[in-house]
């Protein structure tokens, strides 16, 4: 453990960055050269300085790690900062895939680049801070504060239809995001505190338990986003530039997968077990339906859209299978899909910057010309797929044999989703990179410059890893799931033990 | 009375006293050194309310003063302090538009600082004459400001209908004080609530009641008694706009606090159905009607009747912490208000003056990055998106709705609150998103200073939330 706040700089590093992109200027080739670095050097020495965080976590303390605590707005609200299994690899995830969506950016944005970065380093400031929050009001604040920087990334830097989007995703978001601040408040009279380690000690009585859990269903499961309010993502997705995509599917996406574990399956024991049919039945809709809808689309961004809906799909099926199968696997594939699928529009970015369209009928034959592109397409087509030896796989089978074990049928349905992602994911390939080289726009494209292959191979690397060993991220997810799990099973057993003595 | 009392009750009272010396003195120098002399007399005043202020923050004492007509306490001081800056700050945003809108007279100034003078009475009002008395020298001060370009047919026309509906509602207000004093026999506070008991209330003093929280309502602009915001707001030039929305709204809602809270606390139950209403009508009407609009100044009008749809959520709760909440929601509401006014001031084209279109500030982020930005920030702050301060304002009325549980009440809130997102997003959208269509003037130095100070307020409130907070505690703690 260290003596100074790690957590704090991490969170509040990327400030640095900002105040210093301030004192540039813009209108020169060199003035744009320094925002570049600025950004880039931040971003990279953020993630060096998050490593330190999973250097000094130690996997056997299931408890929270690296707390600090200060009294903040009174009426109990504190800043309190913390890690454990559960959110620290989400912190890496964060500060990891910032650097790309740096260099993502990095000839593709024409216009204020200076205020683009600011956007996205505020956006990483938010996004940790919504990781290490040990307060609930303290996580709420970076949970919404986290919508002002996307909005505004959608919205000037997007594309045709980017006001439509913008509008649609703030608000869609804050709808759901409002009903949990009544949650809190309700939480805050009842147990007499915002702080998040004591209300995960303190059990709501069960009838309040219900309306918590919906409210807070309200806010991650529009965040996450489970069917049917899910429509916000694809518009959201195909508007945003290459980066802002890759964070929305990386990391923000996660924060509902994430709300979920720690507060609606972590302090709403009963009303989660009571609602886990509910849940089951959403996400094997979202699977199936949403993969079906990939099938349809000829706009390859809206096509991965689609199928981040259907993956997160077996996230929210995993964490309420309530089991440390399907809860790790749900980890597990979380962190997974934000590589793979920020891989995968990243990927279509590289063309994208190349031809400007996004229409799958506008390419075909990319093999010829592009063959480090297609290999390393094809990797992250099959991680998504889910194909063994890659990191996809290992997240889909373990919350498939959670929901296995909780609910055989469940995992029936859901298993066809396979087959269907498969479909997706392999005819998109074969349109885009296969058949014949007809096309005159296309016969003059490059393949990977240096900065791309900078951007595509350490991910490729990372998918194969974990899918061959994903030991690390497990060892340091496992205590923090056990604990939650105990914690959860007792607390259902105990109502039982009531309700039987009742009788 | 003895001798002692009266000068204890100077002592308590010397802010006031400042005031009230200080606008005749400031008359008389208008007089007397004739009509060019606005400038200075302006000066003075500002120099006036400060010293008020200080005086008020300094060397004021607690306590009750005239026989219990007026009262000064920790409530009192920190809604008197509000309503100095708020005033404070409109004076200093009327320098730059002296000449243009007319409020080069020496009356101007002079009329401010008695609406001032009317605005400390009111907080500290401790019974029904007291505070009518206090409430007519302010609005009267109002109805003159609101029509002192009187070229302009719009601000005639502002003033007239500010000034009729000000009229009844105050006949309102004083009928319903009427049948309070018949059905009670006192005009004290505290001697009001005395004779008060929840089983043993007539209905004529419920009538009583509901007068004069409709003469209330319309001080601060709650529906169903709005109508004549949009008007007044649009039309009044618009420094005045910037200074109707500010203070005089402190001022009267602490009054409301102080006169629900203190004079009908054992009748909570009567009164808590009424300002429930008017909450959720005017969060409801706030971001509804605001939706349609395209004119800024009008669109500020609708927003201010939705946000104290949101202050009365927590009196609403009639407990500690809900008055706490209306507290720190009339001071966050007061910095934002006046920042965003001090950008629509901004809004000023080389050719052609001012203008008040929400499309006029299109493409400004490329055009006046600074102002673009600080108005973006309390865009969010009055549409309530953390971290900025508009936030904890709604934060802290809705949990004090939820302690008291007003579920309808808060869910309404939420929900309302996300409806008026969107006009708030418009306004960035056509900032941001928009191209330019033209540049604005230079901005001013002092309305610069105003609204970045704001912006920092606005966005500085996590750093400095705490001490705030605690104020704002202690000033609920009057009460309770």
């Amino acid at each position: 453990m260290t003596d100074w706040p790690i957590l704090s700089a991490v969170t509040f590093l990327p400030l640095v960055g900002v105040a210093l992109l301030l004192l540039t200027r813009e209108d020169s080739p060199y003035g744009r050269r320094n925002i570049l670095n600025v950004s880039l050097l931040t971003t990279v020495f953020t993630f060096v300085l998050s490593l330190f965080i999973w250097i000094g976590f130690d996997n056997a303390n299931p408890g929270f790690q690296m707390v600090e605590k200060a009294e903040w707005l009174g009426t109990g609200i504190s800043y309190h900062l913390g890690v454990d299994g559960i959110s620290m690899l989400f912190v890496i995830l964060s500060t990891f895939l910032m650097p790309f969506c740096v260099l993502a950016s990095w000839h593709s944005v024409e216009k204020r680049l200076r205020e683009y970065m600011i956007a996205f380093l505020l956006l990483e400031v938010f996004m940790v801070g919504v990781f290490v929050s040990l307060d609930i009001v303290l996580f709420y604040v970076f949970f919404e504060a986290g919508l002002i920087p996307m909005f505004i990334i959608i919205g000037v830097w997007g594309g045709k239809d980017r006001v439509y989007a913008s509008y649609k995703f703030f608000l869609y978001t804050l709808l759901g995001s409002v009903l949990m601040l009544l949650a809190i408040m309700a939480m805050y009279w009842q147990a007499g505190t915002t702080d998040i380690t004591e209300l995960l000690a303190y059990s709501f009585p069960p009838h309040m338990q219900t309306w918590l859990w919906l409210a807070f269903f309200a806010s991650f499961a529009v965040k996450m986003p489970m069917w049917p309010v899910h429509t916000w993502l694809p518009d959201a997705h195909v508007q945003a530039p290459t980066a802002g995509s890759v964070i929305l599917a990386g990391v923000l996406l996660k924060l509902g997968g994430y709300g979920f574990i720690r507060f609606s399956l972590a302090m709403f024991p009963l009303a989660s077990d009571y609602f886990a049919p509910f849940v089951f039945a959403l996400s094997v809709i979202a699977i199936i339906y949403t993969s079906l809808v990939a099938l349809m689309q000829d706009d390859i961004k809206k096509l991965i859209a689609y199928s981040s809906v259907a993956h997160m799909g077996y996230v929210t099926m995993g964490i309420f299978a309530a089991n440390a199968q399907g809860l790790q696997g749900a980890i597990f594939q979380m962190l997974s899909h934000g590589i793979v699928s920020g891989a995968l529009f990243l990927c279509v970015g590289v063309v994208y910057d190349r031809l400007h369209t996004r229409e799958i009928a506008a390419y075909g034959g990319l093999v010829n010309n592009m063959p480090k592109y297609a290999v390393a397409f094809m990797i992250f087509t099959m991680a998504n797929v889910g194909l063994p030896g890659t990191s996809g796989f290992v997240g889909e089978f373990m919350t498939l044999i959670g929901i296995f074990r909780a609910n055989t049928w469940v995992a029936l349905f859901a298993t066809t989703g396979v087959i269907l992602s498969a479909s997706y994911a392999l005819w998109l390939y074969r349109r885009v990179i296969f058949g014949a080289l007809e096309k005159e726009s296309l016969k003059s494209l490059l393949d990977l410059d240096m900065r791309e292959k900078l951007l595509l191979y350490p991910l490729v690397i990372l998918t194969i890893f974990y899918g061959v060993y994903p030991a690390p991220v497990f060892d340091a997810t496992a205590a923090s799931v056990d604990a939650l799990l105990n914690n959860y099973s007792a607390a259902l057993q105990a109502a039982q033990s009531v309700a039987l003595t009742a009788n | 009375m003895t001798a002692d009392t009266i000068l204890a009750s100077l002592q308590l009272s010397i802010p006031e006293i400042i005031l009230a010396v200080g606008a005749l003195a400031l008359l008389m120098v208008g007089v007397f050194s004739g009509e060019r002399s606005g400038t200075t007399v302006t000066g003075l005043a500002v120099a006036l309310l400060i010293i008020s202020g200080l005086w008020l923050v300094l060397a004021t004492g607690e306590g009750q003063a005239y026989g219990g007509a007026f009262v000064s306490d920790a409530f009192a001081k920190f809604m008197k302090v509000l309503a100095l800056i708020g005033s404070i700050t409109a004076m200093v945003m009327t320098v730059g538009h002296a000449r243009s809108e007319q409020l080069d007279r020496f009356e101007f100034p002079v009329l401010i600082v008695l609406s001032t003078l009317g605005m400390l009475l009111m907080i500290s009002a401790n019974s029904l004459l007291s505070l009518y008395l206090a409430l007519e020298l302010q609005s009267l001060a109002l109805y003159v400001v609101a029509a002192i370009n009187r070229d302009s047919l719009r601000s005639t026309e502002a003033g007239l209908k500010y000034f009729v509906l000000g009229a009844l509602s105050s006949g309102m207000l004083l009928y319903g004080m009427s049948l309070v004093y018949g059905f009670t026999g006192q005009i004290g506070f505290q001697e009001i609530a005395a004779a008060l008991t929840a089983e043993g209330r007539s209905l004529g003093l419920v009538f009583g009641l509901v007068f004069i929280l409709a003469g209330l309502a319309f001080k601060i602009s709650a529906v169903p008694f709005h109508m004549w915001t949009p008007d007044v707001y649009e039309g009044a030039p618009t420094p005045v706009t910037a200074f109707f929305a500010a203070a005089p709204k402190v001022a009267a809602m602490a009054m409301l606090v102080r006169i629900v809270i203190e004079a009908f606390q054992p009748v909570v139950a009567d009164w808590q159905q009424v300002v429930v209403f008017i909450s959720i009508a005017s969060m409801l009407l706030g971001s509804f009607a605001a939706i349609g609009q395209r004119n800024i100044k009008r669109l500020m009008a609708y927003s201010s009747i939705g946000h104290m749809g949101y202050a009365l959520v927590g009196l609403a709760s009639g407990s500690m912490a809900g008055v706490r909440g209306v507290a720190l929601y009339m001071l966050i509401y007061m910095v934002m208000t006046l920042g965003t006014f001090a950008c629509i001031l901004a809004m000023r084209r080389k050719e052609g003056g001012n203008v008040e279109n929400i499309d006029d500030l299109s493409g400004l982020s490329s055009t006046n990055p600074f102002m673009a930005t600080v108005l973006t920030i309390l865009m969010f702050s009055l549409a309530g998106i953390p971290p900025m301060a508009g936030f904890f304002a709604k934060y802290f009325v809705f949990m004090a709705a939820i302690e008291a549980h007003l579920y309808a009440l808060a869910i309404i809130g939420v929900l309302a609150s996300v409806v008026g997102a969107y006009y708030y997003l418009r306004i960035i959208k056509v900032m941001w998103f928009d191209e330019a269509t033209g540049e604005f003037a230079r901005t001013a130095g002092e309305l610069k200073l105003v609204f970045g100070l704001s912006g920092l307020f606005v966005l500085g409130y996590v750093l400095i939330g705490g001490p705030i907070g605690n104020a704002a505690e202690a000033a609920a703690r009057t009460f309770f």
